[in-house]
């Protein structure tokens, strides 16, 4: 039985180990470390929930503590990129990308393209994402169909520890841009993570949990509801699959097609607003590449087309959860029975 | 009076200055046939600059251009025939016909690229002066920009930033005196923008971009700094454009006669070329020699990126990743 420790954990030793293995790995971001240039002590955040605490003591040349200066520090971490550094770039909180959006969607994304292929740019861009901390509207977002959206960039949502430290692995080594996104809700979950190096691929969803009946697409913090969801459906004898995304660029588009090859139904679960987004995406994938196998329409359960609101009665409202699944599930379900 | 500069020096120089100024007047003249896909903005008349300041720099220190690029480009030692081609949208342009003129590169002779968006490769020099930095090489980058892009927000932080972790980066802003259409003197807060190193904590410098002799110096002693590890230095070159901020503006914005006062009086090529013979470092007949293979290099250019072929189909999709399954 391997160990199990937090994701947060999993995303530490991911960056020490690679760290250690490549002198070229370096970590930029706000409070990175934490106190550069204060009185008291340095590292004393080790990144602002602490997912970077104790990097800085080990490697104190390549744990950059950065000023409120987005534009500037990921322009940098681009750039350093093209010049044979691999950094890890930290945005804190995904919604700070309003500060610094043309270095990614107009530097780091076009590079290979448009330089004819001559230029690599093997950036990591860590962000935290996703609601349920009452951390209102400019803290909470996903935004990751934005980030899917861009061609030339790579997108990252683990769901566990495991693959929070296999992919973090991979999206380092990787020699296109990673958007890392990594939900704060899921800082604090145990699993059991190999205390070796591994890498867990891009672009291979994962088949959390087997089933006949309806296939629930999903990945990052709604794995977990989506399972949730399928233990209380099971009880009703309605089987669901779990497919697990873990990257929605690149896009297991097989997965998911097989899947609804199977099942004739689905479901797809995403915490993000609905206009143009993954749920969208893959509606219209299995709609166009896999209509036949429909035994019932697509059922969509998201986040509603507004801002992420503060209070805990509304942002409960805002997040999917167990219930919302189940009931867009026993909605087509039921449809089958019906026939 | 004498030069610290050798006669190579001096002819190479000329060379580059000579190279820029008859690639971007032929480009002038073929852009209006309709040949050339997009939209160009050219560098005739600020030749001094890129010229000034590339002495001083090898294929391992870096630079990042703006959308006016064509000039720091040659001055980079980026081949010619393939800027050519590549301004034609032909597969064998330097980016293979997918960048155009607004986004030339070349990583082996230390061009980032030109960049479409205005201020924005300033962070992008600042992070190849870090990577000098972390790999203990003595690499420097340069910044270039505009007036115009001296107001952006990503030229404030880069500049920011290159301070307080003393990069070995420069900021060579080029103040033509028009963003676009937009006169500097109104769009810039200060008198000079040089006044603006004084708020990030780093020497600002003033300079006249039409003398070649004196960006050099300025430039000699910014990059020196750099290469010490003392930090970045602000260099504002007042220089003008030939040209309107892109091929086909009608340059209503700018006074009478302007720029016929500009060719006469302020060309840097032929200040240079009065001030070597005047010294007599350079005589005549070296700099006809020049004038001969740079006329014959772009005729050449011009011709072979016409008959070049142009990207396929599957050209689209290549080089999107280095990998993507």
């Amino acid at each position: 039985m391997a160990r199990k420790i937090s994701y947060q954990q999993a995303i530490n030793e991911a960056l020490a180990q690679e760290m250690r293995r490549d002198q070229s790995v370096f970590i930029i971001g706000q409070d990175v470390s934490g106190g550069t240039g204060s009185p008291g002590e340095q590292d004393a955040w080790g990144g602002v929930l602490g997912v970077t605490k104790g990097l800085y003591p080990e490697f104190p040349e390549r744990v950059l503590d950065a000023p409120l200066s987005e534009v500037g520090y990921v322009g940098m971490a681009v750039g350093a990129a093209t010049r044979g550094m691999r950094p890890v770039c930290e945005l804190m909180f995904v919604d700070f990308i309003g500060c610094c959006l043309d270095q990614l969607l107009n530097q780091a994304a076009k590079f290979r393209y448009m330089f004819g292929g001559k230029t690599t740019t093997p950036l990591v861009i860590r962000a935290m994402y996703g609601a349920g901390l009452r951390a209102a509207a400019q803290h909470s977002q996903m935004l990751t169909s934005m980030w899917t959206h861009i061609p030339g960039l790579k997108v990252v949502c683990p769901a566990t520890p495991y693959d929070a430290k296999g992919m973090l692995i991979q999206a380092i080594r990787d020699n296109d841009p990673v958007i890392f996104l990594e939900h704060k809700m899921l800082y604090s979950l145990q699993g059991e993570v190999p205390e070796e190096l591994y890498t867990v691929p891009f672009g291979e969803a994962n088949f959390v949990r087997e089933g006949r009946d309806v296939t629930l697409v999903t990945y990052g913090r709604m794995v977990h509801i989506a399972l949730e969801a399928a233990a209380n459906l099971a009880r009703q004898d309605i089987d669901c699959e779990v497919l697990d995304l873990r990257t929605t660029s690149p896009l297991d588009e097989d997965s998911i097609l097989e899947s609804v090859e199977k099942t004739g139904r689905l479901v797809v679960i995403d915490e993000s607003n609905p206009r143009c987004s993954i749920a969208t995406d893959i509606s219209a994938l299995v709609a166009q590449r896999a209509f036949a196998a429909l035994r019932a329409p697509i059922e969509m359960v998201t986040a509603p087309h507004t801002p992420v609101p503060f209070s805990d009665a509304l942002e409960d409202l805002y997040i999917p959860d167990a219930a919302k699944i189940e009931a867009a599930v026993l909605k087509i379900a039921d449809k089958r029975n019906a026939a | 009076m004498s030069t610290h500069l050798s006669t190579d020096q001096l002819l190479h120089a000329y060379t580059v200055m000579r190279t820029i100024r008859d690639f971007e007047e032929r480009l002038h003249v073929e852009f209006a046939t309709g040949e050339i896909p997009g939209f160009v903005h050219l560098y005739a008349g600020q030749e001094a600059s890129a010229a000034g300041v590339m002495a001083h720099l090898n294929d391992d220190d870096c630079i990042a251009s703006n959308h006016r690029g064509h000039g720091h480009c040659i001055a980079k030692g980026v081949d010619v025939f393939g800027m050519m081609a590549e301004i034609y949208g032909k597969k064998t342009g330097v980016c293979g016909g997918k960048g155009g003129s607004m986004h030339i590169a070349d990583q082996e002779k230390g061009m980032l690229g030109a960049n479409g968006i205005v201020g924005a490769g300033a962070p992008l020099a600042a992070g190849a002066a870090l990577a000098s930095k972390l790999k203990g090489s003595q690499g420097v980058a340069v910044a270039f920009f505009g007036d115009g892009g001296s107001n952006e927000g990503a030229v404030f932080e880069a500049m920011n930033l290159a301070s307080i972790m003393k990069l070995p980066c420069l900021f060579v802003a080029e103040n033509n005196g028009y963003a676009e259409a937009t006169g500097s003197g109104w769009s810039v807060a200060c008198k000079d923008i040089a006044e603006r190193a004084v708020g990030f904590g780093m020497p600002g410098v003033i300079v006249d971009g039409n003398d070649f002799f004196a960006v050099h110096a300025a430039l000699g002693v910014a990059v020196e700094r750099a290469r010490r590890g003392e930090g970045p230095t602000l260099v504002e070159v007042k220089l003008s454009r030939f040209y309107g901020h892109f091929e086909g503006d009608a340059q209503t914005y700018r006074g009478p006669d302007e720029v016929k006062n500009l060719r006469e009086t302020q060309d840097c090529l032929a200040l240079f070329r009065q001030r070597c013979q005047a010294e007599g470092w350079l005589d005549a007949a070296q700099f006809e020699r020049i004038d001969g293979e740079v006329a014959q290099l772009i005729e050449d250019a011009v011709r072979l990126a016409k008959s070049d072929p142009k990207p396929q189909a599957a050209d689209l999709l290549s080089d999107v990743y280095v990998a993507y399954r």
